[in-house]
C-alpha cells in the first residue's frame, strides 16, 4: 500500500509518500502509526504522539481503529488549518 | 434548474464579482448569492507574519470539499455553490478561500455558507505554514474549528 504524509508529519519523516508492507499482525490505522513508529527515529518523532495525527484511507477521514485491509493509500497528517 | 457546483484548487488568486457572475450567468431561479471570503491576515497570534504557506492533499482535497457540498445541497435549496481554495504562498492581505452559495432566498444562502465554511476549516485536507522572520511553523488548529464543524449534526 501507498502511504503518503503531509505538513510536519511529512517534514519529521522526509518523504512526502512510500510504498510499505506492514507485516499481517498490523490491521488498524492506529496498529499502523505503532509500527511506523518503530521504523526510526524520523519515523518515531513524526508518530510521538499519535492521538493528534489524522488518517485518510483513499481519499476519506477514518478513525484510529478502521482496518487497514485493502487500503490503496493511507495518509497520516495533523488536524487540518485550511480555509 | 439543476444546481451547479464549481470547486476549485489552484494557487492563482480569484476575482470575487467575476465568480458571482459565472455563478449567477444566464439563471432567473437565484435571489441571493452569499459570498465568503478567507483573507490572510498580517499577524497570527499576536506575532506579524511574511506569508503564509498553503499544502493540501490532492485528490482528497477536492473530494472532500465535493462531499460537504452535496451534503449542503440536501439539506438547504440552492441554485449552486463555488468554492475557490487557494494554495502555495499567499502573502497578508490576499485572498485565501471563496465560497458562494446561491439560492431563490438568503435564509438558505447564509445557513449553507457558513455551514460549507466550518467543514471546510474541520475537515478539508489543508494546512497552513507561517513564514515568519525566524524560519516556519505550522499553524494550530483551533478547537473552536472542530466544535463549529460539530454542531451541525445536532439538528
Amino acid at each position: 500500500m501507498r502511504l503518503k504524509y503531509f505538513a510536519w508529519v511529512r517534514e519529521r519523516i522526509g518523504k512526502t509518500e512510500e510504498t510499505i508492507e506492514p507485516p499481517a499482525g498490523v490491521q488498524t490505522v492506529e496498529e499502523l502509526m505503532a509500527w511506523l513508529a518503530g521504523r526510526g527515529e524520523t519515523y518515531a518523532h513524526a508518530f510521538e504522539t499519535p492521538r493528534v495525527i489524522r488518517a485518510a484511507i483513499d481519499h476519506a477521514h477514518v478513525k484510529p481503529d478502521a482496518a487497514i485491509a485493502g487500503a490503496r493509500e493511507i495518509a497520516f497528517f495533523p488536524p487540518m488549518t485550511g480555509g | 434548474m439543476t444546481a451547479a457546483v464549481t470547486i476549485r484548487i489552484q494557487e492563482a488568486d480569484f476575482d470575487i464579482a467575476r465568480e458571482i457572475s459565472a455563478l449567477a450567468k444566464g439563471r432567473s431561479d437565484i435571489g441571493a448569492v452569499v459570498s465568503f471570503s478567507g483573507i490572510c491576515r498580517g499577524s497570527e497570534d499576536g506575532a506579524s507574519i511574511a506569508a503564509l504557506t498553503l499544502e493540501h492533499y490532492p485528490g482528497m482535497a477536492e473530494a472532500e470539499i465535493a462531499r460537504h457540498a452535496e451534503t449542503a445541497m440536501s439539506r438547504w435549496p440552492l441554485s449552486g455553490i463555488s468554492v475557490i481554495h487557494r494554495v502555495g504562498r499567499i502573502t497578508p492581505g490576499e485572498n485565501i478561500v471563496l465560497v458562494l452559495t446561491a439560492s431563490q432566498h438568503r435564509q438558505a444562502a447564509f445557513e449553507a455558507a457558513e455551514f460549507l465554511m466550518d467543514y471546510l476549516k474541520a475537515n478539508a485536507p489543508f494546512w497552513k505554514r507561517v513564514d515568519g522572520a525566524e524560519g516556519g511553523s505550522w499553524v494550530d488548529a483551533r478547537e473552536h474549528d472542530e466544535g463549529a464543524a460539530a454542531r451541525w449534526t445536532k439538528s
